[in-house]
């Protein structure tokens, strides 16, 4: 460090600029590209959407003419090539999380907060930025998933086509999935402001709460669990009928899950102290 | 220009901002001491909207801090803790802060040199030293080339240099006419950059002087005498409203007598005088004589504390 004994003084600032929502907005993206928790996470994302896409192709079309008839029935080749989304909705999730705990952990938001005081343009300035990088990142991410992993397969002519009927749908579906993920772990995180409680709720709602809806009866169960927030969003994923809700009801309820606890967020933002 | 009017601020049942009604003025460097824990903090998160007041309010240059349009323009401030995630560079945490009001890159590099951080500028905050945090800190807060300034602790960490460098770019701001109020727990850091005093003790106002005024209070006018007739010398001075003790043979306190006094009257006599000070009490120890009645966790109070809520 330099040493600077003699009085020091403030350059002149001739810039005066009030603070709006398209401002914080672009703090947010210099925030969100400068910690090293986003790279890792969304490299992680494309990892795995990619990846396990391809191993979970090769693997099948190896196997698939020793398969039984019964399974070559259940097999269906959207499906494996979306198995990495399973994985990449961890990464999303928490990294979603991390966007807003990472502040509180640090002490970060007392300097956010007192650049903007009215606190709410940073949640949605959060919110958008991480939602549409997410989306930029994931929807390529699971284009490319998809014709690799159909690459593969097309070896065993058991590939499905791009404009086979809702194929083009669960694709991008999934990579909009995910985008809703990432949201719902940012809303999740502003409301607990705690890293390892927003894991825990997050993975809780998300992985636990869905098999332990077995210990309702089956009618019961049967009607409640498609509205899970899961269930509902990985409707936009389904190829198959089954007890899911339709694919684009079930991504507005995950969405309307994930706003609402945006909104919780919001209002507990603006009252409690920081 | 600080307003704080009544402000009070209660956590669960405890009060840790009572009643406080002070203002802090431009175009001087204004101290807030009070000893650990006596609410300074919270009064400075209260200032920047980051804790809502329980009751009454606070004002920053006429407004509430969260009404203004342009706070970093408004108020810089220099919050307690490390304020800075860990994994960001110096750089970006600056860019980040700077792009909430549009403004311009060149001025984080301007203050980055200003605090003499551009060595470490891209390295992550994390790494940091404490003193390396509380420049980065400094930089922050003059961001937006505030009105006023609210620096809570500014000097902790920081080795003597930094000190120094600290002082003067304090005094330097207020004679800008800005408003600058820096808190402290240190009554001689502030007898040293501060013109007025602003002292709280466990939440309350406690005094709120000039500088000057507080250390002519807390000066009480001893004066110590070394003379080989210091026997003579005592019979001489001693009188109703001058007090006069031995401290040790040949030396003499005089309590009540201005120096002047003492050795004109010695050298009316013809006595030697070896020493004629004037003993001023530390601002220290005044500071501590002011906030006793109310320094918390106090050892011996703690049982006695309890049972009041008891009861």
């Amino acid at each position: 460090m330099s040493s600077v004994a003699h009085v020091p003084s403030v350059p002149r600032l001739d810039h005066h600029g009030r603070v709006t929502q398209a401002r914080v907005g672009r703090s947010e993206w210099t925030k969100l590209r400068s910690v090293r928790s986003t790279r890792y996470s969304l490299a992680a994302a494309v990892l795995f959407t990619i990846g396990l896409a391809a191993l979970a192709c090769a693997v099948v079309a190896h196997h698939y003419p020793n398969m039984s008839p019964r399974d070559q029935a259940d097999f269906h080749p959207l499906e494996v090539t979306l198995v990495g989304v399973q994985l990449a909705q961890l990464a999303i999730g928490i990294l979603g999380i991390l966007v807003i705990t990472g502040e509180y952990s640090t002490g970060m938001i007392r300097a956010s907060m007192t650049a903007v005081p009215r606190r709410l343009p940073v949640l949605w300035g959060k919110a958008l930025v991480y939602g549409l990088v997410t989306a930029a990142l994931m929807i390529p991410a699971v284009l490319v998933a998809f014709f690799v992993g159909q690459a593969i397969l097309s070896r065993h002519n058991i590939d499905a086509a791009f404009t086979d009927p809702g194929v083009a749908r669960a694709v991008f579906g999934a990579a909009l999935y995910l985008t809703v993920v990432g949201l719902f772990g940012l809303g999740l995180g502003a409301i607990v402001r705690n890293t390892a409680g927003g894991i825990a709720t997050f993975v809780a709602i998300m992985f636990v709460l869905p098999p332990l809806m077995n210990v309702l009866p089956t009618s019961w169960n049967d009607a409640a669990s498609p509205y899970l927030p899961l269930a509902a969003g990985e409707a936009i994923m389904a190829v198959t009928s089954g007890n899911h809700l339709s694919p684009w009801v079930g991504l507005l309820l995950f969405f309307g899950y994930a706003a609402a606890t945006l909104v919780v967020a919001a209002v507990l933002l603006v009252r409690r102290d920081t | 220009m600080i307003e704080a009017q009544n402000l009070t601020k209660d956590y669960g049942d405890k009060r840790a901002v009572d009643g406080l009604t002070f203002q802090v003025k431009p175009g001087m460097v204004t101290g807030f001491l009070g000893p650990n824990g006596s609410g300074k903090s919270t009064t400075m998160r209260l200032i920047l909207g980051l804790d809502r007041p329980s009751a009454g309010t606070v004002t920053v240059n006429g407004k509430l801090y969260r009404d203004h349009q342009a706070p970093l323009h408004e108020v810089g401030a220099l919050l307690e803790a490390r304020s800075v995630h860990t994994g960001r560079s110096a750089y970006n945490h600056l860019l980040a802060l700077a792009q909430t009001h549009g403004i311009p890159k060149r001025r984080i590099g301007e203050l980055i040199e200003l605090v003499g951080l551009q060595d470490v500028a891209k390295k992550r905050a994390g790494t940091f030293s404490l003193g390396m945090s509380q420049r980065l800190g400094i930089a922050t807060a003059l961001l937006g080339d505030p009105h006023t300034l609210t620096l809570d602790e500014p000097v902790n960490g920081l080795d003597p240099e930094g000190i120094h460098w600290i002082r003067n770019l304090l005094k330097g701001l207020a004679a800008e006419g800005r408003t600058v109020f820096v808190s402290s727990h240190l009554m001689s850091e502030m007898a040293l950059t501060a013109d007025h005093l602003i002292v709280i003790g466990r939440g309350r106002l406690i005094a709120d002087l000039s500088v000057d005024e507080f250390v002519r209070k807390a000066s009480k006018n001893i004066v110590r005498v070394r003379s080989p007739q210091a026997a003579e010398l005592r019979d001489l001075v001693v009188g109703p409203d001058v007090s006069v003790e031995t401290v040790e043979p040949g030396v003499l306190e005089v309590d009540g007598l201005s120096a002047e006094q003492i050795g004109d009257a010695a050298a009316e006599h013809g006595f030697a005088i070896h020493e004629l000070t004037l003993q001023q009490a530390s601002l220290e120890q005044a500071f501590m004589d002011l906030t006793r009645e109310d320094v918390e966790f106090r050892t011996g109070e703690a049982t006695s504390e309890r049972d009041e809520v008891v009861a």
